[in-house]
């Protein structure tokens, strides 16, 4: 490698601003739990006081360990925080997914796991903690470890702002805790996907503003004249995020020192802007930042470029400028004026062609190395989560449509929708993102086995199979018993014959949940011993020139 | 008032995204980005570092 300048003396402005905001947090708590109105608040500010603390010790010994050491030298790539949100993603992933297994087990025998006088393991408080965690604990780490290190390659410069990126990191992850002991402790706002009360809310803004400008601030200082593509799918990810985030939790707490708030918006207005925000979270979250990491990682792992550049500014902006609209389909037959739930409809069904452009685009990158798929499971995967999202965004617009939505909503057709999005499509390529960056990240040579990828491969795929296969049946058969009526005009059967109707199904499920955790296990202890250098992950100093093509030359030390 | 609001929405929602469609198409064929278009399809598969020439 070779340096044009040497090492620049460190300015210290971030760490003590870090250090100085969460110094602000931190009183602000231990004024709030000296004043608590309930509980709940009490309990969170004292965590707040806890986890701020342990933030500043942390920080204050690090940086007091530094010596004349730069540790936002230029010349360098951050990795370090990748690698941390490496372990955060698999951490929380496998925490979340484990939660489904539970959840999924108490549906199916609901006296299991179910104590009562211990109002935490009720499934109202775990689904809460099951969805979040998948979703924003596993989804969000894996998308912001993944965005800072693709910004950072495909702009070749380091990430901007120094100590704040760390502040985006623990802050996200103390977002997390908060979010979590809350669903657990009874604290929600009641709505779906955004549970977490106000005051969680604020802070996690405060992080998200700030994940924003080390975005846009490594983006301005870039030394490649072009944007890449997927960086446009993480910016529109990190933008429509904190819209959404800011516009839905709009609401006013009772007290300042309590956990309860008021929401702003009421009655249908109130609906109209929760699926707005609940679709676009599956949207800007769940898609555009995946996307993002197709983008990045299916070329970089085939080492082709990407099958058609514009192709992929097509699909961007006609993705982002439909998906905005379509989520109206969430409210059919409700006190929605019928021309906008025609037009959420109108717009889902739009949304198929950018979607499959999109997949098409992934899926033909690899045009001329199809042997690929067979030799490399890490590919396979990736390529197979593209085959999942183009299923389900074929079913997406299927469902939305007015008819299909009088059978197909309310029942499990809808949970089974959502799980082959989530298990193929977002679980398979943030797997396939991970499993590329562990040996890129401690630089080894491969993975420690790549016979544990194919197992963790089929089992999950098996487990997703059974997932969506049982739900299908599921749904579809409490639909029709939903709707069947007698040769009296009465209806055929109670609601409690329709859950009984559902008991195999969810036995399937249960398994199928089953099976995909342990496929995350499995990839978490070949991810373990990677990191520690066993089996085929031998240090990689004697690369060969073909072997180095397919993966980054090493960083100097740090 | 209603009315008026959801047809302007409706008929002013269609050519602003008829219009904005047509917009990125013909930034996404124009030509002359050719060259632009694949130089940046080239950056994933660079290992230069920061500081690399």
């Amino acid at each position: 490698m070779v340096r044009t300048h040497a090492t620049t003396p460190r300015d210290n402005t971030s760490l003590f601003a870090v250090g100085g905001i969460l110094g602000i947090f931190l009183l602000l708590a231990l004024v709030i739990a000296g004043r608590a109105q309930d509980a709940a608040m009490e309990m969170h500010a004292w965590m707040f006081v806890a986890l701020a603390t342990l933030f500043i010790a942390s920080l204050s010994l690090w940086a007091g360990g530094l010596g004349e050491r730069n540790p936002f030298d230029e010349s360098e790539y951050e990795d370090t925080i990748v690698k941390w949100g490496v372990f955060a993603s698999m951490f929380w992933g496998i925490a979340g997914l484990l939660v489904g297994v539970i959840i999924a087990s108490q549906l199916t025998f609901p006296n299991l796991f179910y104590f009562p006088e211990l109002g935490w393991t009720n499934f109202g408080r775990l689904r809460p903690l099951h969805t979040s965690a998948v979703i924003f604990a596993f989804g969000g780490n894996v998308l912001m470890a993944t965005s800072f290190y693709v910004v950072q390659r495909t702009c070749r410069t380091r990430l901007a702002g120094g100590m704040w990126p760390w502040f985006v990191f623990w802050g996200y992850q103390i977002f997390i805790v908060l979010a979590a002991t809350g669903y657990l402790a009874g604290v929600t706002q009641s709505k779906e996907y955004a549970e977490p009360e106000w005051y969680a809310d604020l802070w996690l803004t405060l992080v998200w503003v700030a994940y924003l400008l080390v975005f846009l601030g490594t983006l301005w200082k870039r030394k490649e004249p072009h944007i890449y593509v997927a960086n446009w799918f993480y910016l529109s990810f990190i933008v429509t995020i904190a819209m959404l985030h800011i516009v839905n939790n709009l609401s006013v707490p009772v007290s300042l020192t309590g956990s309860k708030s008021v929401q702003v918006f009421s009655g249908v207005q109130d609906a109209m802007t929760q699926w707005w925000y609940g679709h676009n979270a599956v949207g800007f979250f769940l898609t555009t930042g995946f996307l993002a990491i197709m983008y990045y990682f299916i070329p970089k792992r085939v080492n082709r470029p990407v099958y058609s550049y514009r192709l992929s500014i097509v699909h961007f902006w006609s993705l982002i400028f439909i998906y905005i609209w379509a989520g109206p389909h969430h409210l059919h037959y409700t006190a929605l004026p019928q021309w906008a739930q025609t037009l959420g409809m109108a717009f889902s069904i739009m949304l198929w062609m950018p979607s499959w452009g999109g997949m098409i685009n992934g899926v033909m990158t690899l045009s001329g190395a199809w042997d690929k798929l067979r030799t490399d499971p890490v590919v396979r995967m990736m390529i197979v989560s593209l085959a999942f999202y183009g299923m389900a965004t074929f079913e997406g617009p299927l469902m939305s449509v007015r008819a299909v939505n009088a059978l197909s909503h309310y029942t499990e057709w809808g949970i089974g929708h959502v799980h082959s999005g989530a298990l193929g499509w977002v679980g398979y390529i943030s797997f396939g993102a991970i499993y590329c960056l562990v040996p890129w990240l401690w630089k080894r040579k491969a993975l420690y086995s790549k016979s544990l990828v194919e197992w963790h491969f089929w089992i999950s795929t098996i487990g997703i199979l059974f997932y969506m296969i049982s739900m299908w049946f599921a749904g579809i058969t409490e639909g029709l018993m939903w709707r069947a009526y007698n040769q009296f005009g009465f209806l055929e059967y109670s609601f409690v014959e329709t859950v009984e109707a559902k008991h195999i199904s969810y036995m399937i499920r249960a398994l199928g949940g089953l099976l995909y955790f342990s496929g995350a296990v499995i990839m978490a202890y070949n991810l373990v011993r990677t990191v520690l250098g066993h089996g085929e992950a031998t240090d990689a100093i004697n690369l060969t020139p073909a072997e180095q093509g397919v993966r980054p030359m090493l960083q100097p030390a740090e | 008032m209603y009315e008026a609001l959801s047809s302007f929405a409706q008929t002013g929602g269609l050519i602003y995204f008829v219009l904005m469609f047509a917009a990125a198409l013909t930034y996404a064929l124009w030509p002359s980005n050719k060259s632009k278009f694949e130089d940046a399809a080239q950056l994933p598969l660079s290992d230069k570092g920061p500081d690399d020439e």
